[in-house]
Formats: structure tokens, C-alpha cells, sequence
């Protein structure tokens, strides 16, 4: 930063290296704190809050891969602002879930699977633990390389790896317990009510 | 049954991330073992299922917005407040201005050409007095002594006898001041040595005349058809000025 700051000159030059550099992941930022936080205006805050940051530090990144470097702001971000917001949701969401849904879904279909829509999908990943949840988000939806999202989320690659299995598993697990539950009450007359079950642990809606 | 050592590195074989010896291994393992190809297959379908969604959030508008905002903000105020606050644009400053202070102490104190010609020229005519260094060749004859200086000088200096005015010829030498090789003719007042050195002037005017003592030497520095003088002796001034204005004089 020093050298750009010199007599102040370097700063619009700094401004749109960063913006050269930056603005492409914006999408990809988003798509993460999105995810994350499951709420819109909270992802908005955090990629705003993230992007200052980022354009702070600018100076610093050395490095090649401007995505994950900017990627992991985003996610130290979300951390420090889920510590100020600490919500019970997330804490109930995880180990209950795992434990309900791991033992006995009832035998998988792969053909069903293949069904599944993106409402389904995004219960689905949105009721996964958090470190589960990110890891997933950057491999299946930003295409990332294992390696990347070690850097992302300052974890060794075999985390990384068996975070995803584990991931996948739950994913699976529950979209399986959904279209089994869907499936068995259609006599019924409450449609509804597989998805507010799923959904139990209360999301801020957009 | 899942194997329990093939569950994660099927999902690194579905993600492309294994070695080849690796995927081979896993490839050959699905197919001997039903359990491990069906959550392979299954999670296949999931990864197709998920390829096929619209999971993927885009970056709305309003925020693409305000982070251009924000960052002109934050790139506005970063300058202003930086330099206002910031020792280091001081150097450049001060820095110019020891420079320039540098540059005029450096003018001011460097001794001039002038003054660093003196003085060696005051040197080579101690060192011409010591025993053995005054002549190369000693002669009272200006036409032996004016010949002696072709093919070791690439000049011609000019010889004149002034024994009648009592500053007689007794030889000449070659010297080396200033970084060339000058002529030396060596004239006598009394007991007392005149060294004459004699060099081509250099730029169009040569050291303009001048009178110079140093070190109980008096030096007269003067230029004449081209050539560069300077006459340098213990005898005292009214004498040297003599001597200079007779070999300047008639010719």
C-alpha cells in the first residue's frame, strides 16, 4: 500500500485495479454470503461489508487466485458477524438433523434423487450445518477444486474432502426423508405440511 | 454395505480429484461392490439434480450499486486523510531540499579547477627543486632546448632565452599536471627557480589571467596564441610579473 499511497496518486489506481480484479466474483461472493446467512439482506450487508474490507487489505493480496482471496473474506466476514448475531436456529439446525435423518431413510432411489427440484434442493442444503453447507455451496454450485476451498475455509484438504462426503450424505438423506414424506400423505389434505416440518428451524424469509 | 474406507474417495472420484492410480482402484472396486456403485449412482443423481437447478444466487442489482459507492467512498476518503496525516509525503520535500542544499554546499566548497590546478602545479615545482628533478635536459639554448620537446610532446611550446633580462634559460623537463603531460622550462632569478609550464589551452580562452600565491609560491596563469602559461616561483611578485610581461611582451 505504501508505495501506491505515495502522494496519494495511487489511490484511483488502486480503486480500479481492485474493481478489475474484484467485481467479476461478485456473483460468487454473493452466492456464498447468500447461502450462508439464508437471507438476502444479510448476504447484501456482508458482500458490501466484505468488498470494503477487501479494498482495505488490496494491498496485500500477492496472490493468483483473486476469487478464493476475496471468497474467504466473505466467509470471515459472515463469521464475525454470525458471533454479533448468534442465532439459536443454527445450533438446533445442525446435530439434530444429522441424527434424525442419517440411520434409517428409507432405501434410496437414484432415479428419485435425479428428481429432485430446486425447491427441494434448497431446503435441503440450506438445513446443512454450516461447514457442511459452505463446502458444498463451492463445490457444486461455484465448481471449485478441492484445494480452493481449503484456502476458502482455512481447513487441510482431507477436511475438506471428508466434509463433502459427509455433506453429500445428509443432502441425500433428507431430500429422501422429503419425497418419501410428500409421497406417502398425497391422499391427505395437507399438502403443505412435509415442507413446514423440514423447515421447522425458522428461516428469515427474503 | 458401504465400505467404510471407499465413502470419501468415491465423492474426490465423482469430483475428479483423485491420481489416476487412485480412480482406477475406485473404478475397480464399484464395479465388484453393489453398495458402493449405489451411492455412487446416487450421488450422481444428486450432482445432476443439482446441475440441473437454479441454486445459484446471483448478485442483485441494488448491491452491484452500493458496493460502487462504497468503494468510491472509501477510496475518496482513504487519500485525503492519509496525506493530510502521512510523515512520509514529508520526504519527498525535504529530501529535494537536502539535495539542493547538497548541490550548493557542493558548488560552494568544491575547490575550483582553477584552485586544484594551482595546487598541483605548486607540487610539481616543489618536487622539480628536489635533487635530480628539475631538468631533463639542462641547456641555456633556446634552439636546443625548443627542439628537444618534438616527438615527446604532441605540442610545440614556445622557448625564449630571457638571460639578457636576467632570468636565464637552464633547461626544460616534461611534467604531468591536471592529467596530461605539460612542458616545463626552467628559468633562474638569481638563486632562485622559475619553473614555466606550458600547455595547450584547452577551451577558446584558457584560464583567463591570473595572479595566484599558495603556499609562499606565486603563480600567474595566462593564455597566449593557443597556449596555456603558468609561471610559478618563490622570487617575489613585482619579479615574476617582470618575467611574465617580458615573455608575453614584444612577440
Amino acid at each position: 500500500m505504501a508505495e501506491q499511497d505515495y502522494w496519494g496518486v495511487g489511490t484511483k489506481d488502486k480503486l480500479t485495479r481492485f474493481e478489475e480484479s474484484m467485481l467479476p466474483h461478485m456473483d460468487a461472493a454473493y452466492n456464498l454470503a447468500r447461502w450462508l446467512t439464508r437471507n438476502n439482506s444479510d448476504a447484501q450487508d456482508i458482500v458490501q461489508e466484505a468488498y470494503l474490507r477487501a479494498f482495505k487489505f488490496f494491498g496485500g493480496f500477492r496472490g493468483d487466485n483473486s476469487r478464493s482471496w476475496l471468497l474467504r473474506i466473505v466467509r470471515n466476514t459472515f463469521y464475525t458477524w454470525r458471533e454479533k448475531n448468534q442465532r439459536e436456529e443454527d445450533l438446533i439446525n445442525s446435530d439434530d438433523m444429522v441424527e434424525n435423518l442419517q440411520s434409517d431413510a428409507p432405501a434410496p432411489d437414484a432415479l428419485m434423487l435425479r428428481q429432485a427440484d430446486s425447491e427441494a434442493l434448497r431446503e435441503a442444503i440450506e438445513s446443512l450445518p454450516l461447514e457442511f453447507r459452505e463446502v458444498l455451496v463451492m463445490r457444486e454450485l461455484e465448481g471449485m477444486a478441492y484445494k480452493e476451498i481449503a484456502d476458502v475455509a482455512d481447513v487441510p484438504l482431507g477436511t475438506v474432502m471428508s466434509r463433502l462426503a459427509r455433506a453429500r450424505l445428509q443432502l441425500r438423506n433428507c431430500l429422501i426423508d422429503r419425497m418419501t414424506r410428500t409421497a406417502e400423505p398425497r391422499s391427505g389434505s395437507q399438502p403443505e405440511s412435509p415442507k413446514t416440518r423440514l423447515t421447522q428451524p425458522a428461516r428469515k424469509k427474503d | 454395505m458401504i465400505c467404510s474406507d471407499m465413502s470419501e474417495s468415491i465423492h474426490a472420484y465423482l469430483d475428479g480429484e483423485l491420481d489416476l492410480s487412485r480412480s482406477l482402484e475406485i473404478e475397480h472396486h464399484l464395479k465388484d461392490c453393489p453398495a458402493c456403485s449405489r451411492v455412487y449412482a446416487e450421488q450422481k443423481s444428486l450432482r445432476s439434480a443439482i446441475a440441473r437447478s437454479s441454486l445459484h444466487h446471483e448478485a442483485p442489482d441494488r448491491l452491484r450499486r452500493d458496493v460502487h459507492t462504497a468503494l468510491r467512498q472509501a477510496a475518496g476518503s482513504e487519500s485525503p486523510s492519509r496525506r493530510r496525516w502521512d510523515w512520509r509525503v514529508l520526504w519527498a520535500p525535504l529530501g529535494l531540499t537536502a539535495l539542493a542544499l547538497l548541490v550548493v554546499l557542493a558548488i560552494v566548497t568544491r575547490p575550483s579547477a582553477e584552485s586544484r590546478l594551482s595546487e598541483e602545479i605548486v607540487s610539481a615545482h616543489i618536487r622539480s627543486l628536489m635533487p635530480g628533478h628539475l631538468m631533463d635536459i639542462p641547456s641555456s639554448d633556446q634552439h636546443t632546448v625548443k627542439p628537444w620537446f618534438n616527438g615527446r610532446l604532441d605540442f610545440s611550446p614556445p622557448v625564449k632565452d630571457l638571460a639578457s633580462a636576467g632570468f636565464p634559460l637552464v633547461g626544460a623537463r616534461l611534467d604531468y599536471v591536471s592529467g596530461r603531460t605539460v612542458a616545463a622550462v626552467v628559468y633562474q632569478r638569481r638563486k632562485h627557480v622559475i619553473n614555466l609550464f606550458i600547455w595547450p589551452a584547452r577551451n577558446r580562452g584558457g584560464p583567463t589571467d591570473k595572479t595566484l600565491s599558495r603556499d609562499g609560491y606565486h603563480l600567474m596563469f595566462w593564455s597566449q596564441d593557443g597556449m596555456s602559461y603558468c609561471a610559478v616561483s618563490d622570487i617575489n611578485l613585482a619579479e615574476l610579473d617582470q618575467f611574465v610581461l617580458l615573455l608575453r611582451g614584444p612577440e
